[in-house]
């Protein structure tokens, strides 16, 4: 697969694809989209990139393993429910932080938190089952 | 975006009221293992560090487990519902005796694998994932046992199936392959049977929360219609599965010998009574007509299953094989509470889980070390472990008893219960299933200690004789690390065998908790919907 149109092309989609996944990302909640299928653009960009440049330079792009990511999305995942303790409200009820820039809303709230919980989830998950495939195809 | 611009009466929809700060004791136990388990996965490299972080967090586990059934004995039935989504529509966690208890017992086994896991679990292991797995498993183990929306209860189920087939390949040997294929297929059958049944459970009432739909059913007429029937014989097919329950038991002695020996040490001890406690959970609460309607059925099973289980045990000589078929006869005397029903039954099956999941976790753990003096898990290769070590001959005499259901030892009471309530409910045949299981556990135990621990040496040793086992072949274990959890282990068992009053008042309360016998579950039902429930 390592044709010189799809070594030039890779990068630069990836980079497409990684941007259009965090576009998903934070579109969710209440229009379509949100972090497992931002997850998903993500880590068929990794696996892109994976395949027309070789397993390594990917791990080196992302600095820490698929795994570890995954990892640190199930934690802040599982923290984003735990801020509604300190207003005695139930475990994972969504707290909002609403306010106005020049016009425009910009809400932050722990759904939020946890929908880039989930994105990393996926992205780390997936991404590492992709890169150990096509890690084994090299071999 | 957060409806700032709609206006709803949101006291229609969501928990307006504040929640007190104890009730998140019931998130308690799945948050910390997952907080862990991730923290864990992020340092997966660092082997030095690993284990200690693992241990803490499982100590904190240990910790609010307690707290969390304290909490339950003095409060009664705690429900809290996430996100504050009022239930039917919001996912509600209510934790009764019965959650808690197991919950509690489980997270001990969890923590004395931990510590176990030092010594049997090599860098390797380690880097594979053993403690995020171990934390992991406990997220779903946990959540299955607090959680009281059956949808939920099969998140959770998968979360440990996920966290349990990683553990399994820790290794990555051939022979751990083959049996997370035989383990997994199993499983994934029996997980998509428990689906199926939840999707013609929702049809039909269109709820998933247990209690309510408990108290739809009990509305219904004709509470065991044909319908409900297959809803019914479709969950028992599935939990049986997950139980390892007669016909369709073959994958535990097909995998439980493949892993680390801590690791079938904590499958046997949880995984199969999560499925115990489901069929408990949904029958003795949801279905209880349909529990009385294929009751003939449920008590073939579990005579068969009482029956093989310690025919298998006396057959095989592979130590862990053997200790899977003793799990198999667990399970069997926990269905024959389930079949009768009664609440000395149900308290009986309750307490016999847990006897069951500290007893056969500390033999496991037994079996690794009997196989690190001895070199090997087979039974003509043991020999002269008396000599090496007596005292730990004593322990695994203690733990042999237990699980035969002998007297001081914690297996003694719960059979009583069990075989009393048999008796008295007319149903002789079973009563007389586990005592003959019990018996033939006997042999298969006293097999064991004759052929590992009285006699001199190895199969080939003349009698009269003692042969030194060979150096070479025995590896050294890790200082303290596996005598600690076994140690809590029998102190735990004996405990229960010389004091148990709070623990069968403990099993009372939660067999109470689920409606066994006559009354409905007038307190789990009110902890979700309040007192008009």
């Amino acid at each position: 697969m390592r044709t010189i149109i799809f070594r030039t092309i890779a990068p630069y989609l990836t980079a497409l694809m990684v941007l259009f996944s965090i576009f998903v990302l934070l579109r969710g909640h209440n229009e379509p989209g949100g972090g497992f299928i931002g997850g998903l653009i993500a880590a068929s960009a990794l696996a892109i990139f994976g395949i027309a440049c070789g397993v390594a330079s990917v791990r080196r792009a992302i600095v820490f393993h698929p795994m570890s990511v995954a990892g640190f999305g199930l934690f802040i995942g599982a923290l984003a429910g735990t801020l509604s303790f300190f207003k005695d409200q139930a475990f994972m009820t969504s707290q909002w932080l609403i306010f106005h820039i020049f016009d425009a809303e910009i809400a932050l709230s722990t759904p939020l938190i946890f929908d880039i919980g989930v994105y990393l989830v996926v992205v780390g998950a997936i991404g590492s089952i992709a890169l150990a495939l096509e890690e084994r195809e090299v071999d | 975006m957060a409806g700032s611009s709609v206006s709803v009466d949101l006291t229609q929809a969501m928990v307006t009221a504040p929640v007190a700060a104890g009730d998140w004791l019931i998130v308690a136990p799945s948050l910390i293992t997952m907080l862990g388990g991730s923290l864990c996965l992020m340092l997966r490299k660092n082997t030095e560090l690993q284990p200690k972080l693992g241990i803490a967090f499982l100590a904190l586990l240990v910790l609010a487990s307690l707290a969390l059934l304290v909490r339950v004995l003095d409060y009664g039935v705690i429900t809290m519902v996430m996100g504050s989504w009022l239930p039917p529509f919001g996912i509600a966690l209510t934790v009764d005796a019965l959650g808690a208890t197991l919950t509690l017992i489980g997270s001990i086994v969890a923590l004395c694998a931990g510590i176990y896991g030092m010594a049997t679990v090599d860098g390797t292991g380690r880097r594979y994932g053993f403690y995020p797995f171990l934390l992991l498993l406990m997220t779903g183990v946990c959540g299955a046992f607090l959680t009281g929306d059956v949808f939920n209860l099969y998140v959770w189920f998968e979360v440990l199936l996920i966290s349990s087939y990683g553990m399994l390949i820790l290794g990555n040997d051939r022979i751990q392959l083959d049996g997370a294929v035989k383990y997994g297929v199993l499983n994934l059958v029996g997980t998509n049977l428990f689906l199926i049944a939840t999707g013609l459970l929702y049809g039909i009432f269109g709820t998933l929360n247990m209690a309510d739909i408990a108290m739809k059913v009990s509305a219904l007429e004709n509470p065991a219609s044909g319908t409900l029937s297959t809803v019914a014989a479709l969950y028992f097919l599935a939990f049986a599965m997950k139980a390892a329950a007669f016909p369709v038991n073959f994958w535990l002695p097909a995998s439980y010998h493949t892993p680390n020996v801590v690791v079938s040490a904590v499958f046997a001890g949880l995984l199969t009574k999560v499925g115990v406690y489901a069929l408990i959970r949904i029958f003795v609460l949801i279905l209880p007509d349909s529990l009385e309607y294929m009751a003939d059925l449920i008590s073939l099973v579990a005579i068969a299953t009482l029956l093989t289980g310690a025919f298998g045990a006396l057959a095989q000589s592979e130590m862990r094989r053997l200790l899977g078929y003793l799990v198999i006869a667990g399970i069997g005397a926990m269905l024959a509470g389930v079949v009768v029903g009664s609440i000395e039954a149900i308290s009986g099956a309750i307490f016999y889980a847990v006897h069951s999941i500290i007893v056969m976790t500390a033999l496991y753990m037994a079996a690794g070390i009997m196989s690190y003096m001895g070199g090997s898990y087979d039974l003509r290769k043991l020999g002269g472990l008396y000599q090496k070590n007596a005292a730990f001959a004593g322990v695994f005499l203690v733990l042999g008893f237990a699980v035969s259901g002998l007297p001081p030892f914690s297996g003694f009471w719960p059979k009583i219960m069990l075989v009393q309530a048999a008796f008295n409910d007319g149903w002789g045949w079973l009563g007389a299933a586990i005592l003959v299981s019990g018996f033939l556990t006997t042999l298969a135990m006293g097999r064991v200690w004759i052929y590992a621990f009285w006699r001199g040496g190895p199969e080939g040793t003349p009698d009269g004789t003692s042969i030194a086992i060979p150096a070479g072949s025995v590896v050294q274990l890790g200082g303290a690390a596996p005598w600690i959890p076994l140690g809590i282990l029998t102190a735990l068992v004996i405990y229960f065998g010389l004091q148990p009053e709070w623990m069968i008042e403990l099993s009372t309360q939660g067999a109470v908790g689920v409606g066994a016998g006559v009354d409905d579950p007038v307190g789990y039902l009110r902890s979700v919907f309040g007192d008009q429930g």
